[in-house]
């Protein structure tokens, strides 16, 4: 992946609303085509102030980030012109009907009429909306307007995808279907995405690499089963019968890096837990011990998280003051 | 998706799409339709007939005069109200110059559909701005001008349609046409009410720019109406105003269109500053807008 050349480059990309509040703080990364980017993140760590930024609908205050080469303050047309978005909100218009809805985006990107109808064909095919495209979006379902949403936003066949918070308020089984589209997109077109989500296991399902970021500034960036492995990999807890010490025995076992005894069980630390369960249950046993316990921990997000910002997601998430707070002076400096 | 097409570099692309899907909500929505023109018939109907301020000089208006009861016969009373009555006619053409004061209000109430019709234009740039739909489009290649015209034009339209409407109506209603009227005034009404029209879309559109909140449009609507209203030739001649008024009610836009439009319509008295009209009307409407494109520059992207 490393010869690949970077589609997204950002470097010290910073928003501050009302010249006191600073929702992105100099970032820096790059994301290379045909990767899937994630932003992960809790509600107000700046995500989609980042993504509105890259999009060329908010003016970064300082920084610079290139799309394809074109710079998205001072070319803003050429990389609108080769970018996708789907936003969290539902954006149809209503009042219209779903093909009505995919024509005018294509009109918004200038795409003639005898190429946009055929388009709009396809992509209704696609996200699998062609019996209801002449049906007005009012009666939509959530996730038929998020597949709606998705359509809209490759009417252009985009090189670069954005999409703000995907999976948001879907239910189970439309979050597992808007999964595969986007899955789809990379394996079938090789299109690069970039993705903001707070479901840390939409983010290790979906994304090649992964920015952790909280309080506008990002923590940590590497792909998921990189960020895992930095906590030192999977844990195994073991308990014996007998309280002989075999700290030294395990030790020697491949894939092992630690090992500890903690209240007559042992806490084991493995780059590779499924493969060191086995020899060890099989070391023993050519010993003569005889395994009473034994459990195998991965390392989730939720524990990189944890590492990286001192406080899990969910603690994050409960700050929700906070944030409708930070929200509202946004909204305020817009005015 | 390896497929590559020529897309249109037309600076103004996707204007007549969003145009389209403004004026989509209107036509395919019957009520809403409806609603627009009721408030200008309501004017026209209730104030428009009602206040008939020519019958104040018909002879049956005139008390009985006691002191010279005895002296004149009924013959000489009845000849004496109709010299009263003759009033009328010089009267309501020196004052109003329009033989009725329906037909006189009945023109301004064509240019007042396009204020109220304006107004409103703020209230979808703000939904389109909570629903996300702004976000959308401004992060597609259409220029930010267009995105503003298309608001503007989608609202000219729609108020050219329902001053049409009204004037319809005024017919119906028996308004008396003056002697300038020819089968071109109907076109130069067009063209007065199509440049306020873009005049005036522009000058709410950029009032609300940027504003978030619902309350924004519908403040400035009660504001600007009713003053803008009053303070024109609407329901009286500028020259019986006050002086005060009199300063405002020249500058304001509304009092050039009604005067056209009363001028192609109504009057008997010539075209006379008629080219002063709409050379005032036309600077109104390119100025504003020309603002307003400025301003949505400046303001569209945060």
């Amino acid at each position: 992946m490393s010869e690949k050349e970077d589609i997204i480059k950002v470097e010290g990309l910073t928003k501050v609303f009302n010249h006191n509040l600073v929702a992105v703080d100099h970032i820096d990364f790059s994301v290379k085509r045909g990767e899937i980017f994630g932003f992960l993140g809790p509600n107000g760590a700046g995500k989609t102030t980042t993504i509105k930024m890259l999009i060329t609908v908010t003016r970064p205050t300082e920084g610079k980030a290139t799309i394809l080469g074109g710079d998205i303050s001072k070319q803003s047309m050429d990389v609108r012109s080769a970018i996708g978005v789907v936003p969290q909100e539902y954006t149809a218009d209503e009042d219209l009907t779903g093909i009505e809805n995919i024509l005018l985006c294509a009109d918004l990107y200038g795409i003639p009429r005898s190429v946009s109808k055929k388009r709009a064909a396809d992509l209704l095919n696609l996200v699998e909306l062609t019996a209801f495209k002449d049906t007005r979006v009012q009666t939509f379902s959530g996730g038929m307007r998020r597949r709606l949403e998705l359509a809209c936003g490759l009417i252009n066949r985009p090189k670069v995808l954005f999409l703000d918070e995907p999976t948001l308020g879907l239910d189970v089984q439309t979050r597992a279907a808007t999964w595969n589209y986007v899955k789809m997109l990379k394996q079938q077109f090789g299109m690069t995405l970039f993705l903001t989500t707070h479901y840390l296991e939409e983010a290790d399902a979906l994304c090649d690499r992964i920015a952790i970021i909280d309080h506008g500034k990002i923590v940590v960036i590497g792909s998921p089963t990189e960020l895992k492995d930095s906590l030192g990999g999977d844990i195994i807890t073991l308990s014996i019968q007998k309280t002989q010490d075999i700290t030294d025995l395990i030790s020697k076992i491949e894939h092992v890096k630690e090992v500890k005894k903690e209240n007559g069980s042992y806490m084991i630390k493995s780059s590779n837990g499924e493969l060191t369960a086995p020899l060890i249950i099989e070391a023993l046993r050519k010993n003569g011990h005889i395994v009473t316990k034994l459990s195998l921990t991965k390392p989730t997000l939720n524990e990189v998280y944890l590492l990286y910002t001192g406080k899990s997601m969910r603690d994050a998430e409960e700050s929700r003051e906070g944030v409708m707070q930070q929200r509202m002076a946004m909204a305020r400096s817009h005015r | 998706m390896s497929e590559e097409v020529q897309y249109s570099k037309n600076k103004l692309h996707g204007l007549w799409a969003l145009t389209n899907r403004e004026l989509k909500k209107w036509y395919q929505q019957p009520f809403v339709f409806a609603m627009g023109i009721i408030q200008p018939i309501l004017w026209l109907a209730l104030l428009g007939k009602a206040m008939n301020i020519g019958n104040l000089f018909s002879a049956s208006s005139l008390p009985p005069m006691p002191q010279l009861t005895p002296a004149l016969t009924p013959s000489q009373l009845q000849g004496l109200g109709a010299y009263f009555a003759s009033f009328q006619g010089t009267v309501m053409q020196s004052t109003f110059g329009t033989a009725d004061y329906f037909s006189f209000m009945a023109m301004s109430m064509v240019a007042f559909t396009v204020v109220f019709t304006t107004a409103f234009v703020g209230m979808s740039v703000v939904w389109d701005k909570r629903l996300g739909f702004m976000n959308k489009v401004l992060s597609t290649p259409v220029s930010r001008s267009v995105i503003i015209l298309s608001k503007v034009f989608a609202a000219s339209i729609r108020a050219i349609f329902q001053a049409a409407i009204v004037a319809a109506i005024a017919f119906a209603l028996g308004l008396s046409t003056g002697t300038n009227f020819t089968v071109w005034s109907i076109f130069g009404v067009f063209a007065i009410v199509f440049l306020i029209s873009v005049g005036l879309a522009s000058f709410f559109t950029a009032l609300t720019l940027r504003a978030t909140r619902m309350e924004m449009p519908q403040a400035i609507f009660q504001l600007i109406t009713l003053p803008l209203m009053f303070a024109s030739s609407a329901y009286f001649p500028i020259a019986q105003m006050p002086n005060w008024l009199q300063a405002i009610a020249n500058v304001n836009p509304i009092s050039y269109t009604i005067d056209a439009v009363r001028r192609l319509m109504v009057f008997s008295d010539g075209f006379g500053p008629l080219p002063l009209d709409f050379a005032y009307v036309g600077t109104f409407a390119v100025v504003v807008t020309a603002i307003c494109v400025i301003l949505s520059w400046r303001y569209l992207n945060k």
